[in-house]
């Protein structure tokens, strides 16, 4: 069972399944195991597996210029190495997409020593990227409201999972 | 090795009503057409065009998708091939034009550019035909039967440099529309915009 406080798969998927996602441009982070057994068995959403983070704006791009609802599911180390595709594949060509990023080294509590956790709202800032933070399936409305404002902006929305209460890995 | 302006036309008699990523071939493309179906999308990011091409393809499974990549931009994103590969989109038909060099920035070499098997590396990531081609007329002749099979399929050519030094901000712009606007224009002929 997911602990108390958790974002549940169940409630990842069911965001998607309200914003009318098509296709979910992934590379597997440490947290995600579960939703990817929920993913690839709905025969709705079809998973379009990446070697490199960077890989997924592209194919991104191509997915939404065909008519598509696409989705990115990576961890923040490789959004910050993905750093000008995400310029040049999203934000040069208006695409409308929520990358759901995990928050690796996120704590509420006591001190950061994860590097990257150190530089993950300073790059989105630097790139001026809009983001939500989710923590637990009480947040989930965010994930909407991050839909929604890339719908308006024609730009990507950033969702950063806290890593802290996941409920990912049952 | 051959001419891009001559590959591109050797290209189009096929083209029918295929979209067209014309990448790296993109200023002799538009020689032959520029519609909404055509999308020079300059270089957003270089190494992407190829996942570009998968994107479109998989969202648009009823219409051929060509895409005009470089060796530069495969080399940047090998991890892309498996990918393609995977999700085998049957309508994608990914041609590379092999210069050997990195032509827009003054014409430096490419690491390895004259060992590597680039058809070799594409076979081994999974694409079911993938084929070097060094010549314009064993081209020719070879289109009809490439474009007659299901993708996706891979397929190298060796092309002269056309080697750009000049500033980037110094040099004539030849893309009449903005990334964005081709991606606009290609939603609404396909009419999901």
């Amino acid at each position: 069972m997911a602990e108390a406080n958790s974002l549940s798969p169940e409630t990842v998927i069911a965001q998607m399944k309200a914003n009318g996602v098509t296709d979910i441009v992934w590379l597997p982070d440490s947290e995600t195991n579960f939703l990817y057994l929920l993913m690839s068995s709905d025969p709705d959403l079809r998973l379009v597996g990446v070697t490199r983070e960077g890989h997924a704006m592209s194919i991104t791009a191509g997915l939404f210029a065909g008519g598509r609802k696409p989705m990115i599911l990576i961890q923040n180390t490789g959004m910050l190495e993905s750093g000008d595709s995400i310029r040049g594949w999203l934000m040069g060509m208006d695409i409308p997409v929520v990358m759901l990023v995990g928050y690796r080294g996120y704590t509420r509590h006591g001190v950061i020593t994860d590097t990257v956790a150190h530089y993950t709202e300073r790059f989105l800032m630097a790139f001026d990227i809009p983001f939500y933070l989710v923590e637990n399936d009480a947040d989930a409305d965010r994930i909407s409201i991050a839909f929604k404002q890339a719908e308006k902006t024609r730009k990507p929305v950033v969702v950063l999972v806290g890593d802290e209460f996941h409920g990912f890995n049952r | 090795m051959m001419h891009t302006s001559d590959l591109v036309a050797a290209i189009a008699k096929h083209r029918g009503d295929a979209i067209v990523i014309s990448g790296r071939g993109g200023r002799h493309w538009i020689q032959h057409s520029d519609t909404a179906l055509d999308l020079p999308l300059g270089d957003p990011a270089m190494g992407g065009h190829a996942g570009f091409g998968l994107g479109l393809a998989l969202a648009q499974p009823k219409k051929r998708v060509i895409l005009f990549d470089s060796e530069g931009d495969i080399l940047m994103s090998l991890g892309q091939l498996p990918t393609i590969a995977e999700q085998a989109p049957a309508n994608f038909y990914h041609f590379v034009l092999d210069n050997e060099v990195y032509a827009t920035t003054g014409g430096q070499p490419v690491p390895g550019s004259k060992v590597i098997d680039y058809a070799g590396i594409a076979k081994s990531s999974g694409y079911p035909r993938a084929m070097n081609f060094a010549d314009l007329d064993a081209l020719t002749d070879a289109l009809p039967g490439i474009f007659a099979a299901p993708g996706p399929v891979f397929v190298s050519c060796k092309v002269y440099p056309e080697v750009e030094n000049t500033p980037i901000n110094q040099r004539v712009r030849w893309r009449k529309r903005s990334a964005a606007q081709v991606v606009s224009d290609l939603r609404g002929a396909l009419g999901v915009a």
